[in-house]
């Protein structure tokens, strides 16, 4: 249980550090910038209780918030992104299975529905963030495309980081 | 009750999803009129501080950059110096001057954080209440126009940069003087703004300056870009040009507060011209 905690609070500060300091300056072509913070939602145990989920994501969205001075914003697209991922979890993944599935990582999860859950997720949390941002319907056509550049980067991202720290052995 | 009880528990994401949502929505729309939400952002201790490290070792990154700049900007510095002009008429007694005072004066500071790639764009600079910034003062680097101070900490203040959605700068044409404003186009271009509501009569040729015009908060004359581009989207019953900006944001190292001495007059007038009109 400690080593969970701890595995999860060194993630939480690698990622936002990470973020800040080194994605933060980073875009393609001014379209395409990753948020690859988000995966620490994403990598949260199965078992979570929802309330301490929403309160981390809104938690890493204030943190993010406050290094990007837009405060409000990350959280807002943070709390949606863990709703969806509530939805997510519970339509694909059983629940008595829980117990040899501790974390929903690429190793352990498989590439297939690790995939289609960081895409989906990743969409949703972009989508939101980049219109809340926007908030212009006359500039929608830049937005959509800031929208799926920025995602298909992100997800790219995540799957190289899940390919980084694959550990065979979780599988059984 | 009890039924509620159970239908709450039940559906708890949702609800817990919509509390944390409304929470989250309320702090972003409050943010540009409520001063305590100010806590959350880069003016703050943790925050302040990281950039600050971070950006020390950037600055190694960039010292040849600043150091050819800084040296341009001394020679232009020393070709405006008395000693360095010659005088064609008899000497005369030097006199103190009583009739040009000054009324902008620069607080040089040093950004230590920077964004080009948002929407909505802000730099952090290491100034802030105790050396005299106020919210609303126009930012300048040695090369032209960045933006205006949005937020004031004690230390350290958070600059609105041209590359805002809602940054909006008097600028005119150099040559022929005809007055539009100086906004940041919707493709998200750090090198491009708009030059719009120019008056249609203006003859703009490619290349032409732009500048700060006395309308604005900067002193008049100061380098906003060069006209790239005569027709730009948008064009109708006014002219819009696109300008190539004169700062490079991505390169941001330096840059000067511009304190104003009559803003503050400037601002009680208008208010209260403002008040008579009601």
């Amino acid at each position: 249980m400690s080593r969970i905690i701890l595995t999860n609070l060194v993630r939480f500060l690698v990622l936002v550090l990470l973020q800040v300091l080194l994605l933060k300056n980073i875009t393609l072509y001014n379209l395409s910038t990753p948020y690859l913070y988000i995966l620490f939602i994403l990598l949260l145990p199965f078992e979570t209780p929802n309330i301490l989920l929403f309160a981390l994501s809104f938690i890493l969205g204030l943190t993010i918030d406050a290094f990007y001075d837009t405060p409000g914003l990350h959280a807002a697209a943070c709390t949606l992104l863990a709703f969806v991922r509530v939805l997510f979890i519970s339509i694909t993944v059983q629940k008595d299975g829980f117990d040899n599935e501790p974390e929903p990582t690429l190793s352990i999860m498989g590439f297939r529905w690790f995939f289609t859950y960081a895409l989906i997720l990743t969409l949703f949390h972009h989508f939101f963030l980049f219109n809340l941002e926007v908030f212009r319907i006359s500039e929608i056509d830049y937005t959509l495309s800031r929208f799926l550049l920025s995602s298909v980067f992100t997800v790219f991202l995540m799957l190289v980081s899940g390919l980084l720290f694959f550990r065979k052995k979780e599988r059984k | 009750m009890r039924n509620l009880l159970i239908f709450i528990t039940k559906y708890n994401a949702f609800f817990l999803f919509l509390i944390f949502e409304i929470a989250s929505l309320i702090v972003y729309l409050k943010y540009n009129s409520f001063q305590k939400a100010s806590v959350i952002n880069s003016t703050n201790q943790v925050t302040g501080n990281l950039y600050a490290r971070a950006d020390e070792v950037k600055g190694y990154l960039t010292l040849r950059e600043v150091n050819d700049q800084l040296a341009r900007e001394n020679a232009a510095l020393r070709n405006q110096l008395k000693s360095s002009q010659y005088i064609d008429t008899v000497a005369h007694k030097k006199v103190v001057d009583t009739i040009y005072k000054q009324q902008y004066e620069y607080i040089a500071a040093k950004v230590i954080n920077n964004s080009i790639n948002k929407r909505n764009n802000y730099l952090t600079i290491d100034r802030g209440s105790r050396e005299g910034i106020e919210k609303g003062m126009g930012v300048i680097a040695s090369n032209g126009v960045v933006g205006k101070i949005a937020f004031v900490g004690e230390h350290l203040s958070i600059v609105q940069s041209l590359l805002h959605k809602d940054s909006r700068v008097s600028g005119m044409l150099a040559y022929n003087k005809e007055i539009g404003y100086i906004q940041w186009g919707d493709d998200m271009n750090p090198r491009k703004a708009l030059l719009v509501d120019v008056s249609n009569n203006a003859q703009p040729k490619i290349g032409e300056p732009v500048v700060t015009s006395d309308l604005s908060l900067f002193p008049a004359g100061i380098p906003l870009g060069k006209v790239s581009k005569l027709k730009a989207k948008g064009t109708g019953f006014f002219l819009n040009l696109e300008v190539a900006l004169a700062v490079d944001f991505s390169k941001l190292e330096y840059v000067d507060v511009v304190i104003n001495k009559f803003a503050k007059e400037q601002a009680g007038l208008e208010a209260q011209e403002k008040k008579a009109d009601e």
